[in-house]
């Protein structure tokens, strides 16, 4: 199980703002993933090497070579308040 | 009983260095590398972080890390991984940092770093890759900010290959903590993995510090971080090596904290707790595959690695007969041994060393250029050594010559001949001591008389009457002769 700490650090972490009662839901939604993971550890795996990713592929890598790049305009055009061609956000506290 | 205490603190340092690979492009984007270019303009959707974006990595980025790993004497991981790093922070669009943690490519090495006459052996912990994070412009430094912001972003870093060496607690001082660093940009310079230029944020430098307790342990470590050129990797550490000394000497303990050395004051100050909170969360990247680093591609790699700083190092002393300082002085900068060997290879070695280390080093570091940004040649240098030996010029004049060809790139045989420096024939030369000693009778009788003190002051007189034009050690000759001395 996860205690309600654990969750309120989580969703810290993740900057989420909870409400009370979601963190108790999302207590037991999380308790419940953390068990079915658990499950795992009654396996024995002994030897076996932990997976990093499903794909039996390796070395999958790309020349050092430039491509296309963003013209700065449309780089910028999500951003709410750019600023000389840079980004502007928030202070950062 | 002052001195007495702080023999007994023994300082405990560890380095962690980041430096940017020499690629065209970044690690997981096809943007370019630039340097001071206009904000934002080498983006795209990878490097700013866009939702789908898949990020794929630059081969040149693994080989160069690989390569540098083999010149600090690591093993080459089988197989490595890539990692999120997760954590907020506007320079870093995702939310997380593409990082290696527990399969990076390269773990348990070390390096030799000259330090006076001695060297002293600096374990690697591991080296791993990583992208660098974009670059925060804060209010104040651009003086452009709007009322609601606070800060603004430049995308043009972000991505940039970085490679993270992290060395064992073995730096015994501030002075040696300066050596590594600067060994550490030699090698990479030397096998042509990074520019390793701090003002360019090319290498960056962050030290563990610590006093050992009495009894042997460690003692509590600070992290010392933003130390951006080698003078202040020094004095930051020796400013926190002080600053531990002074809480345990009082009795104190000291915290583990994160600190930021400022150069203004030359003290350390404490970062807010609370930027530096750290739950990264590592997990597997998964939109990356692992990397299986085979031993013929390793190899491969072993096979184009260049001569490093300590093997040519050993090489100037071995084949050019010259001291470990000058031959740590000229490797220190590979264009400048490159220069060397040249050199070396038409006159005298040491004559050259002597010259190159010397006279044209103090005339580079003057300027604050690279040999290769120099007018000066090898050709030139050859030619110049060759017009002392001859006896053309004497050593003196050689100097101003290579002044001159320092400033106008012209050749030194014309320099001479233009300002008419060559050194004063026989008869001329004679004609001038004879002058002197008439001149100084009373010097000249105590010369001959067997008191070699006062040679100086007639070698001096001829020299100022033959204007430079003279070879000091043969006037000297000259005068002895004379006065059958």
């Amino acid at each position: 199980m996860i205690s309600e700490e654990q969750v309120r650090h989580v969703a810290n972490l993740a900057r989420l703002g909870l409400k009370d009662e979601e963190v108790a839901r999302m207590g037991e939604q999380l308790g419940a993933i953390l068990e079915s993971i658990d499950k795992i550890g009654e396996l024995d795996l002994e030897g076996v090497p932990p997976t990093a990713n499903p794909l039996n592929l390796t070395n999958v890598l790309r020349p050092d070579e430039p491509r296309e790049e963003l013209p700065r305009e449309e780089a910028l055009a999500p951003a709410p308040e750019p600023v000389d061609g840079l980004f502007a956000v928030p202070r950062i506290d | 009983m002052q001195a007495q205490a702080r023999e007994t603190y023994q300082a405990v340092i560890g380095l962690e260095f980041h430096v940017h690979l020499a690629t065209t492009t970044k690690m997981f984007c096809g943007c370019r590398v630039t340097y001071g270019e206009e904000p934002n303009t080498h983006t795209c959707p990878v490097c700013l972080g866009h939702p789908g974006a898949l990020p794929v990595i630059n081969e040149k980025a693994i080989e160069l890390g690989v390569m540098a790993g083999l010149a600090l004497n690591c093993n080459v991981a089988e197989r490595a991984e890539f990692a999120r790093k997760n954590y907020f922070y506007p320079d870093l669009p995702k939310g997380y940092q593409i990082s290696q943690f527990d399969l990076p490519i390269c773990i348990g090495g070390h390096l030799d770093v000259p330090l006076g006459d001695e060297t002293i052996r600096v374990g690697i912990t591991r080296l791993h890759l990583e992208e660098d994070a974009a670059k925060n412009v804060h209010v104040g430094e651009s003086g452009r900010m709007h009322g609601s912001v606070g800060s603004m972003v430049d995308y043009n870093r972000g991505g940039t290959p970085l490679m993270e060496i992290v060395t064992e607690p073995d730096i015994p001082s501030p002075e040696a903590a300066r050596a590594t660093a600067n060994h550490i940009k030699e090698i990479m310079r030397a096998i042509g993995v990074s520019e390793a230029d701090m003002e360019k944020g090319q290498l960056r430098c962050d030290a563990n510090v610590s006093i050992r307790n009495p009894d042997g342990s460690f003692g509590t470590k600070t992290e010392l971080k933003n130390m951006n050129s080698f003078r202040f990797v020094e004095r930051g550490i020796a400013a926190e090596l002080a600053r531990q000394r002074e809480i345990l000497e009082s009795g104190g303990r000291v915290e583990q904290t994160t600190l930021h050395y400022d150069p203004n004051d030359d003290e350390v100050h404490e970062l807010r707790s609370k930027e530096f909170a750290h739950d990264y969360r590592y997990f597997p990247e998964p939109d990356l595959l692992p990397l299986e680093l085979s031993e013929a591609w390793v190899s491969e790699i072993k096979s184009r690695l260049p001569e490093l700083p300590d093997e040519m190092r050993a090489r100037f002393v071995e084949s050019y007969g010259l001291s470990a300082y000058d031959a740590g002085v000229l490797t220190a900068d590979r264009d400048l041994a490159v220069f060397y060997e040249k050199v070396a290879s038409e006159v005298d070695p040491k004559q050259a060393a002597n010259w190159i280390s010397g006279d044209l080093r103090a005339r580079l570091n003057e300027a604050g250029v690279g040999i290769s940004d120099s007018k000066v040649t090898p050709e030139h240098m050859i030619e110049l050594i060759g017009l002392v030996g001859s006896g053309n010029i004497s050593r003196s004049a050689a100097r101003d010559v290579l002044g001159t060809v320092f400033a106008s790139g012209d050749a030194p045989s014309a320099v001479v001949e233009r300002e008419g420096l060559a050194s004063m024939g026989g008869d001329a030369l004679s004609g001038i001591v004879d002058g002197v000693i008439a001149a100084n009778p009373d010097e000249a009788e105590r010369v001959r008389g067997g008191d070699k003190k006062v040679i100086g002051f007639l070698v001096g007189q001829v020299m100022k009457e033959a204007r430079g034009s003279a070879d000091g050690g043969r006037v000297r000759q000259l005068l002895l002769e004379k006065l059958g001395s």
